[in-house]
């Protein structure tokens, strides 16, 4: 666990260290009487690919560079050195901030942007220049989600150092944010991770003891998992070694919030260690509509123009399952929810359909996985 | 049934019955047209000589006449050439008596400004006219006159001589009138105003009923050449004009006849010119018969060889003048003159004189504000029907960057033996379409240019802002790196500030 600890600070040091190596070639470029520029990966989507080897998007060669002798460049530019200098005091004070609370504090500095999507914009180069994501300069999005299941952890924000908490402590469950992100993980008696669409059903589940029963932490994505949910089911999943299994509504919305956990996003492309590979969607699927004899409704249009795109999508592409699963949906025209488990009764899902699944899946995404190890 | 009686009217009373030809229409307009005519006569008069104009205008309360009138004494004086004492009577007191019927430029043109303004006075208040004139020479005369509107003729009421001790040269006018003259106040001045902007060489005072003075001060003492008398030109010639020239012509062949009376004859134009119109050259005009009379007049017409007029007859400001009296008025920020070359319209030369001033003392009032000249005479009145107000709406001024909402005013002078007005009232220029290309030509160029400046000055405003930009962010870029990068002094900025701003002004 001291070896976990030093990797945070280790990190944090990591952090420190790329944005002051960014103050200190701007100062450079300053003091020897040139016009500063940085270069960084170009995040149009020419230059977005999908990896196939490390299963997410990255951003390929080409690079696009700011200098502020371009009377274009020179405010963006400025900007970002703010943004790194504040994201700087951040980390090094160890405060966190929101990405509203950026937007605000650049006033007191007089660098206003004219709305939040350009501070947002800027923070996304700070990222794409420094390799670090946002909630390492501990900027985090105003959305957040929820953890639920018997681990420790400890605390290491500011005034907390040390103080350790197990998870299972509120029956709510506990927010994903930035105190729990940067905790170290003590100990734990689950076995897998259980990643649900939902906030309801994950109150069901908390409810139902499926903690207990199955042995697992439950993550609450609230629809489409944020970021550092994202990243920290990818920690979870790396430091505790344990497998993710995620549940989504039967359409291909449910399906693409599995993926994007899964394989990333392409506007992420410039970030790594937010997605997890390993991970596996563990239903609903299409066939289970079929097999489970649910309750549904017809797909409609924009559903079925969705299932057309993700049937292209590189993503879609490494694992048999999902074009097989596409191929149902647009068989059958049906979709249906999690909730719909609930004609056979309220704990049907969690003592028939669970099991069922949680031990059916890993045949059938064994392959990458066991490949990989 | 009763029988039709006949009866005969004289001028002065056929213009006195139809006075609104002139622009006597109501008590605010007439006390206007009044100063405006007696005005113009003194300028002309200092103007024929090449003086610089020296007029003293005085308009003072003299008693109330009804609710909205008053009864006013309007006094003018000037420097002028002055008046031979025994033309005093009938140039002030007979309609249509003038000096200035000549073929050479004048602000008068009718011999009836003057007249009617006496006229109106004498109707309205029934009071005679003071006229005290010197020519320079030894004695002054004052006359005081009246006119025999049905006679048209004038009274002469009191004459005296007095010696001229001090050699003074010039014309006073004095006499009462009904009007409004607070209601014509906003004209008047801007009368003032804008003749002093296109009599830059002239010191014009005013003194209004209130005591008010305004005062115009010339701002050079520089004239442009008088015009020089020309003969009629060939192509403006009618029969009347023929019947006229061979009663008092002394020539006895044709080709000497056509060389002494017309402007642009010679030898040989006027040898090929009866070659074409089948006429002898040994043939006596006085001989010629009416039909043959008629024939000469459509010939001449027709004929295509003669030399268009030359414009000696003209007295334009010309472009140094005329930046002169708009800069002097206006003060705009930028201004482009622009005299086009001398034109004709029916045999008559012209010529076409155009302003174009941004910005400055230009008032912004959402529409281009337009100052219209002719002969030096403001025309403040049916702007719209003025052909200058349709060349003006024809420009497709998006093509020039212009927007009516910019603070411009254009100015258009066109001086001419004969200004082609619409009315006696000399207000607005009709659509000729000889004076209308001019014009057009005219506002082009000066447009051109003006968009040539305007754009210019967005780039010079461009530069500004972007080296404003530069200011702005590079102090901002060092503070943040020197934080950043854990340093305690600055960077050196100035030099690359320096640098921009060399390569700003190269781009200039
Ligand atoms: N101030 C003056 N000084 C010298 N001569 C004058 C003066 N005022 C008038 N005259 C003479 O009197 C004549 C008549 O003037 P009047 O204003 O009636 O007619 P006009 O100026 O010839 O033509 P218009 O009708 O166009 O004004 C003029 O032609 C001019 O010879
Ligand atoms: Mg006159």
């Amino acid at each position: 666990m001291a070896q976990k600890k030093a990797k945070i600070t280790e990190r944090k040091q990591e952090v420190l260290k790329g944005l002051k190596a960014f103050g200190t070639s701007v100062y450079n470029q300053l003091d020897q009487g040139v016009f500063p520029s940085v270069n960084m990966p170009s995040r149009s989507t020419e230059n977005i690919t999908y990896d196939e080897r490390l299963r997410q998007y990255i951003l390929g060669e080409k690079i696009v560079g700011r200098s502020t002798r371009n009377i274009r460049h020179i405010k963006p530019f400025t900007q970002l050195a703010w943004v790194a200098l504040f994201s700087n005091e951040l980390t090094s004070q160890r405060k966190t901030s929101t990405l509203r609370d950026v937007y605000y504090s650049a006033q007191a500095y007089e660098m206003t942007f004219s709305d939040q999507q350009e501070s947002n914009n800027i923070i996304t180069d700070l990222e794409t220049l420094t390799g670090f994501a946002r909630e390492d300069f501990n900027i985090f999005p105003e959305e957040r989600s929820a953890i639920f299941g018997d681990l420790d952890v400890a605390y290491t924000v500011p005034g907390y150092e040390g103080k350790s908490v197990n998870l299972t402590s509120h029956p709510d469950g506990v927010l994903i944010g930035p105190a729990i992100t940067s905790s170290e993980f003590l100990k734990t008696s689950a076995n897998k991770i259980i990643a649900i669409e939902k906030g309801a059903l994950f109150t069901r589940f908390i409810e139902e003891s499926v903690h207990s029963k199955h042995k697992s932490l439950l993550i609450s994505c609230g629809g489409q998992a944020p970021r550092q949910t994202r990243s920290f089911i990818r920690r979870l999943h790396d430091e505790l070694n344990l497998p993710v299994f995620i549940l989504t509504d039967g359409d291909p919305w449910g399906m693409h919030i599995a993926q994007v956990i899964i394989s990333g996003s392409a506007n992420a492309a410039h970030l790594r260690d937010l997605n997890t590979p390993d991970a596996v969607w563990s239903g609903v699927w299409a066939s289970d509509i079929i097999e489970y004899k649910l309750p549904t409704d017809p797909l409609d249009e924009v559903d079925i123009k969705r299932l057309y795109e993700l049937q292209k999508d590189p993503r879609y592409q490494n694992d048999p399952i999902w074009q097989r699963e596409i191929k149902t949906f647009l068989k059958i025209r049906r979709k249906t929810e999690l909730e719909a488990f609930s004609r056979y009764g309220l704990t049907y899902i969690v003592d028939k359909y669970l099991p069922t699944k949680l031990e059916a899946v890993p045949d059938v995404a064994a392959g990458p996985d066991k490949k990989k190890k | 049934m009763s029988q039709a009686t006949f009866e005969e009217m004289s001028v002065s009373d056929f213009f006195y019955r139809n006075r609104d030809i002139a622009g006597l229409t109501n008590p605010s307009r007439s006390i206007f047209v009044a100063i405006r005519e007696v005005v113009e006569n003194s300028l002309d008069a200092a103007e024929s000589q090449k003086i610089p104009p020296d007029v003293y205008v005085r308009l003072s309360f003299e008693a109330e006449a009804t609710k909205e009138t008053q009864i006013y004494k309007l006094r003018v004086q000037d420097n002028g050439c002055g008046i031979q004492p025994q033309f005093i009577p009938s140039a002030f007191g007979q309609v249509l008596y003038g000096s200035k019927y000549k073929l050479k430029q004048a602000r008068g043109t009718f011999g009836l400004g003057g007249k009617m303004a006496v006229l109106y006075g004498q109707i309205t208040t029934h009071k005679p006219v003071l006229v005290t004139s010197s020519t320079g020479q030894e004695k002054i005369y004052s006359f005081k006159l009246m006119i025999d509107i049905q006679r048209n003729k004038p009274i002469i009421l009191d004459r005296k001589v007095i010696t001229n001790k001090d050699n003074w040269r010039g014309t006073v006018i004095e006499f009462t009138l009904e009007g409004d003259y607070l209601r014509a106040m906003p004209k008047i001045i801007e009368y003032f105003k804008q003749t002093a902007l296109v009599n830059p060489y002239a010191n014009i005072t005013f003194v209004d009923p209130k005591g008010r003075l305004y005062k115009f001060t010339r701002a050079t003492s520089v004239m442009p050449d008088p015009p020089t008398e020309t003969l009629p030109h060939p192509y403006g010639v009618d029969v009347e004009l023929l019947q006229r020239l061979i009663q008092v012509t002394t020539c006895t062949n044709m080709s000497t006849f056509l060389r002494q009376h017309f402007h642009r004859v010679g030898e040989i134009t006027a040898q090929k010119f009866l070659d074409f119109a089948g006429l002898p050259v040994s043939k006596n005009p006085k001989k010629l018969s009416h039909e043959e009379i008629v024939k000469l007049m459509q010939n001449l017409k027709r004929y295509k060889d003669f030399l268009p007029p030359d414009a000696s007859c003209l007295s334009p400001l010309g472009e140094e003048l005329l930046k002169a009296g708009v800069m002097k008025e206006l003060n705009p920020e930028y201004l482009v003159v622009h005299q086009r070359k001398p034109s004709t319209y029916a045999g008559h030369p012209f010529i076409v004189e155009m302003a174009i001033a941004y910005g400055g003392g230009v008032p912004k009032t959402g529409n281009f504000v337009i100052y219209r000249f002719a002969n030096k005479i403001p025309l403040l009145y049916d702007e719209a029907s003025d052909v200058a107000y349709k060349v003006i709406s024809a420009m497709t001024w998006r093509r020039y960057k212009v927007t009516p909402d910019m603070p411009i005013a254009i100015l258009i002078h066109v001086c001419s033996t004969k200004v082609p007005y619409k009315t006696v009232g000399k207000e607005f220029i009709s659509d000729r379409i000889e004076v209308r290309k001019e014009e057009a030509n005219a506002i082009r160029e000066v447009s051109r240019q003006l968009s040539h400046f305007l754009t210019r000055q967005e780039h010079v405003h461009m530069e500004k802002k972007r080296l404003s930009i530069f200011n702005k962010y590079l102090p901002r870029i060092a503070e943040f790196s020197t934080t950043l990068s854990g340093q305690t002094k600055r960077p050196d900025i100035d030099k690359l500030l320096k640098s921009v701003q060399k390569y700003g002004t190269e781009e200039s």
